[in-house]
């Protein structure tokens, strides 16, 4: 194990850290045998995750498991709101995203995923 | 470094310290199944037999790729983990409190006092979470109450797993108050369930009044918004109206009370609450 300080990842103070240690390590208890090539992850707008971070954390996290070398591909789940007053439902790019009614408040229907999709292996 | 958190794995053998690379990994399955069946056939020379083989699904040819679908949330296991410290707690009448806030908010200060003044009447502990020392422990420690440290070393909040281990350590006793400050931080904390009776954000009037609108999921989350500070009110220009307003945007159910944890200002009204939620009813305010 590396020191903390020389860890390639020590900097990164981040949840996108754990939330790729959490795929690498779920795809490798449900892929005990054979390779990784590919592994699809659905990360919702509204989620709270930055995908590109994930991009980040993901080849260093793969290393020494059967996901070494694999692509990460990671589809992107637009947000969806729908509000509570006029019952329409209506694309949202932001978590707090107001009904053009004037409520303030909808409800999140679509864009919180974090989901391992599939792996494609060998 | 821990793989799971981030957090340095030092062990310590204090109460204090936590020996957080020592964690079990339960889990999730998804198993790949062999589906053996039998073929009868006859070689027509006088005998009969039966022979069993098995197919593994899919890799009849090791060199072709597949799909393997899964479906599985990436929390899950956090999720579950957290629902069994929720079940650990439920089953002791532990009421824990997930108190979440950026750096500097008053977290430890608001403890302190709380702790002070609810011990003559509940049991407390606290476990704190920070990513390095034991500063908030000893200052908690001082006021008489159990506590344990937990240091994430490089993570940035608490998972499910590390309070389960922290709660095996500490053990609250059955019918007690449990505060666990998440490590400070507005963003990361929000997304990892600790099995906590209660999520309380603290806000203070030293930051900006649109925190709620910036950290969105961090205010969303939580059941009750603690503004500290407002000793200071009088001499800054933050609108408590406004701030308000925020937070309302974000999470119209949760209530916000203003306190001041030096001066005391507001403090029933945040007793009252922990004592309308505590399952042991041993809080007599």
């Amino acid at each position: 194990m590396l020191a903390r300080s020389m860890h390639p990842l020590a900097g990164q103070r981040m949840h996108e850290l754990s939330i790729t240690q959490g795929i690498v390590e779920s795809v490798s208890e449900a892929i005990p045998v054979g390779k990784v090539l590919a592994v699809t992850v659905e990360i919702g707008k509204l989620s709270g995750v930055v995908a590109d971070s994930v991009r980040f954390c993901f080849d260093l996290c793969a290393q020494g498991t059967p996901l070494e070398g694999a692509r990460l591909e990671i589809v992107d789940v637009a947000g969806r709101g729908r509000c509570g007053c006029c019952e329409h439902e209506m694309e949202i790019a932001e978590l707090t995203a107001p009904c053009p009614c004037g409520n303030p408040f909808l409800e999140i229907l679509r864009g919180q995923e974090l989901r391992i999709r599939s792996v494609e292996v060998t | 470094m821990c793989a799971t958190c981030g957090c340095s794995g030092k062990v310590g053998p204090e109460l204090a310290t936590l020996p957080l690379d020592d964690h079990e990994h339960p889990h999730d399955h998804h198993h790949r199944h062999h589906h053996p069946h039998e073929h009868g056939h006859s070689h027509g020379d006088g005998h009969d037999h039966r022979h069993e083989h098995s197919h593994d699904v899919g890799a009849m040819d090791s060199t072709a790729t597949r799909t393997v679908k899964l479906e599985q949330e990436i929390l899950a296991k956090n999720r579950l983990l957290a629902e069994r410290n929720r079940g650990w707690l439920e089953g002791r009448e532990v009421f824990a409190v997930n108190l979440m806030s950026s750096p500097g908010a008053g977290k430890t200060a608001l403890l302190e006092r709380t702790v002070r003044e609810l011990e003559k009447d509940v049991a407390v502990s606290v476990i704190e979470g920070d990513q390095e020392t034991r500063l908030d422990a000893d200052r908690i420690r001082a006021t008489g109450a159990r506590v344990l440290q937990i240091n994430t070393g490089t993570g940035c909040h608490l998972d499910a797993q590390m309070l389960g281990v922290a709660l095996h350590q500490l053990a609250p006793p059955i019918g007690s108050l449990l505060f666990v400050e998440n490590v400070g931080n507005l963003v990361c904390p929000a997304l990892f369930d600790l099995g906590e009776g209660a999520r309380v954000v603290i806000a203070s009037t030293t930051e900006g009044e649109d925190k709620p609108l910036k950290y969105p999921h961090m205010f969303r989350a939580a059941d009750l918004i603690v503004l500290n500070k407002v000793d200071l009110l009088a001499h800054l220009e933050f609108s408590v109206e406004r701030f308000t307003t925020h937070v309302r945007s974000v999470n119209p159910s949760a209530k916000v009370f203003q306190v001041s944890a030096i001066r005391g200002d507001g403090l029933p009204a945040w007793y009252q609450w922990l004592s309308a939620r505590d399952p042991g009813r041993r809080l007599t305010r």
